[in-house]
């Protein structure tokens, strides 16, 4: 139970996004948020990783109560990659992963030798290890999305959130970096949840998938899901509707 | 590391000998050894050794710490903002501080206050500060909301043109004395600083230093943006009010006491960011203090040896690293 949800509401404005929902996400495992645009896939991470207000009800971290932790236990507990397009020139990659051993060093940062080390194996678990020295302001999408991750991973938290890390991919780096997570959560034993919008990715390479059916959240193991009937209420408009079959949308 | 440890040593060597030079440059040229006798008690001309230790001294001083701290504020102003254009000038921050020495410079005599001269610093400083602080409250309120850059910059020019006005409706309404005063401030001079407002000067800086040194892992933490920042543990309340206070202490006392200096907040951390390819605050937080210190000491001494106010040296050496930043950097943040 790495990720509870408590009977939370969630809105944005006066809307109301999600209401009276309760999940949990465990350790070990790879879940995809689904949803349509604008239904609050980036509210609820956010209000996950403590930085977006939570109208009602509570969110529990590995057993803790999300309000209860200081930013610095925070830190050490969830770890968010986010939309934040970060091309800092004169950065190493190997400097921008070190940022995430910040919850564990000293007050100007000072890296130790076993921060150097968790540094040097978060790139290679990401495939990065050739990058360590090149600035990101040279690096394409993919490049930078993987190392956003190694620096989650240099973080050391048990849960770690994504906010579409597949947007802006092309194909192959969309199933390259759905098969990196998939095998940090397996061998790691992370506890990973990330929004998207690729449906064939969610429901093939993911164990959990959960749904947001406004105001309600679906959570059900990938096959599951498939057969559940959501998905074609949902993905259904009046060019394409979802097929479960193959498991992917197609034209009428 | 070595290459930075290089840097910095001829960094520090390069300031060193500008600030000797800045002690044997003016309106009477002294020699070196003269120079190298005044200030460590040797044999000495007594002329010589009055205008170097009573004068020179005092204003090389001023040099440095102005120096250093419009660059340190200037980089703290760029980062939090994740602007490369922003500095305490561009931002209506030095802005806010010549509004309130302004009012208080032009206003007071109006009200019949006039005092000791220590009383006066003391007003000036207070004056600056508050008008600073004013000013960097509104510009961080609303950049909370609104996140374009370039809305926060001219938020800033408008403040600037506003402060002009109001400045030359207290201008018309003021006597010749207390104007001329003014004027002079307004014209940015490092000379004015005497040996009782550095007393006030050296301590508000250092103090707003050690601020901006405080908040070098939180600078770091930013490069990746607000939202990376809170997640990796930043407290963001916390981090906000220690640069605002830093900021405040650093442009207002020295616009208080140097008047508006221009463009070295802006200018200096990108020449650091060149001098040392490095965007770690560990490494240019110094470099800047020492880049603008050195910096501010040449532009004294053109400064002296043109005859001419520093603002418009400042204005000249600035601009073309402003253009620069705009033309080619834009991948800073």
């Amino acid at each position: 139970m790495s990720i509870r949800l408590d009977h939370i509401s969630l809105a944005y404005g006066t809307r109301t996004l999600l209401s009276d929902v309760s999940a949990t996400f465990t350790q070990g495992s790879l879940t995809a948020l689904i949803g349509r645009n604008g239904t609050g896939k980036s509210t609820l991470l956010r209000a996950i990783a403590g930085l977006g207000p939570i109208a009602s009800g509570g969110v529990e971290l590995c057993r803790r109560s999300l309000t209860e932790l200081t930013p610095q236990q925070r830190a050490a507990t969830v770890s968010f990659v986010t939309t934040d397009k970060v091309r800092i020139a004169n950065l190493a990659c190997e400097d921008v992963v070190a940022l995430g051993r910040a919850p564990y060093t000293n007050w100007i940062g000072r890296l130790q030798e076993e921060d150097r080390k968790i540094v040097e194996h978060s790139l290679r678990l990401v495939g990065m290890s050739d990058f360590a020295r090149k600035t990101m302001d040279r690096m394409s999408d993919g490049e930078c999305q993987r190392v956003m991750i190694a620096r989650a991973l240099a973080q050391n938290t048990p849960v770690i959130l994504l906010d579409e890390p597949t947007a802006f991919l092309d194909l192959p780096n969309r199933y390259e970096l759905a098969t990196l997570l998939q095998r940090l959560a397996r061998d790691e034993g992370k506890c990973i949840l990330f929004s998207t919008h690729d449906l064939d990715i969610a429901l093939t390479l993911c164990d959990v998938v959960t749904l947001i059916d406004t105001p309600q959240l679906h959570t059900l193991p990938a096959d599951e899901m498939v057969q559940s009937g959501y998905l074609e209420r949902l993905f259904s408009g009046k060019s394409a509707c979802f097929d479960p079959e193959t498991r992917s949308v197609r034209l009428r | 590391m070595s290459r930075h440890a290089l840097l910095f040593t001829l960094l520090v060597l390069l300031t060193a000998a500008l600030f000797i030079g800045d002690l044997a440059v003016g309106s009477v040229d002294i020699p070196l050894p003269e120079v190298w006798n005044a200030l460590c008690g040797g044999d000495c001309d007594p002329t010589y050794r009055t205008i170097i230790l009573k004068i020179r001294l005092l204003k090389a001083l001023t040099a440095l710490l102005a120096g250093s701290a419009l660059a340190a504020s200037g980089l703290e102003m760029q980062t939090l903002f994740r602007n490369p254009l922003a500095g305490p000038y561009v931002l209506g921050i030095s802005s806010g501080a010549s509004l309130g020495v302004a009012l208080f410079l032009l206003g007071a005599p109006l009200l019949g206050v006039a005092g000791h001269s220590f009383v006066q610093s003391l007003g000036i400083a207070g004056a600056a500060w508050v008008g600073s602080a004013l000013v960097l409250a509104i510009v961080m309120a609303v950049s909370r909301r609104i996140k374009d850059i370039m809305v926060i910059l001219i938020l800033g020019m408008m403040f600037s043109s506003g402060v002009s006005s109001v400045v030359e409706i207290l201008q018309y309404l003021s006597n010749e004395a207390a104007l001329k005063s003014f004027v002079i401030w307004s014209m940015g001079s490092l000379g004015d600083v005497t040996g009782s407002r550095l007393l006030l000067m050296l301590p508000s800086v250092a103090a707003g230093l050690v601020l901006a040194i405080a908040v070098i892992k939180p600078l770091n933490l930013l490069l990746l943006g607000e939202n990376y920042a809170r997640t990796m543990g930043l407290n963001i309340q916390r981090t906000r009010t220690l640069i605002f206070l830093s900021t405040v202490l650093l442009a207002g006392t020295v616009t208080a006491f140097c008047g508006p200096v221009g463009f070295i907040g802006l200018a200096v951390p990108h020449l650091a960011r060149m001098i040392f390819s490095a965007a770690d605050h560990r490494i240019l937080m110094p470099a800047s203090m020492l880049v603008g210190a050195a910096l501010l000491l040449v532009c004294d001494l053109l400064a002296k040896t043109l005859a001419l106010p520093i603002n418009t040296i400042t204005a000249l050496m600035g601009i073309p690293v402003v253009i620069f930043v705009v033309i080619r950097n834009r991948n800073i943040f």
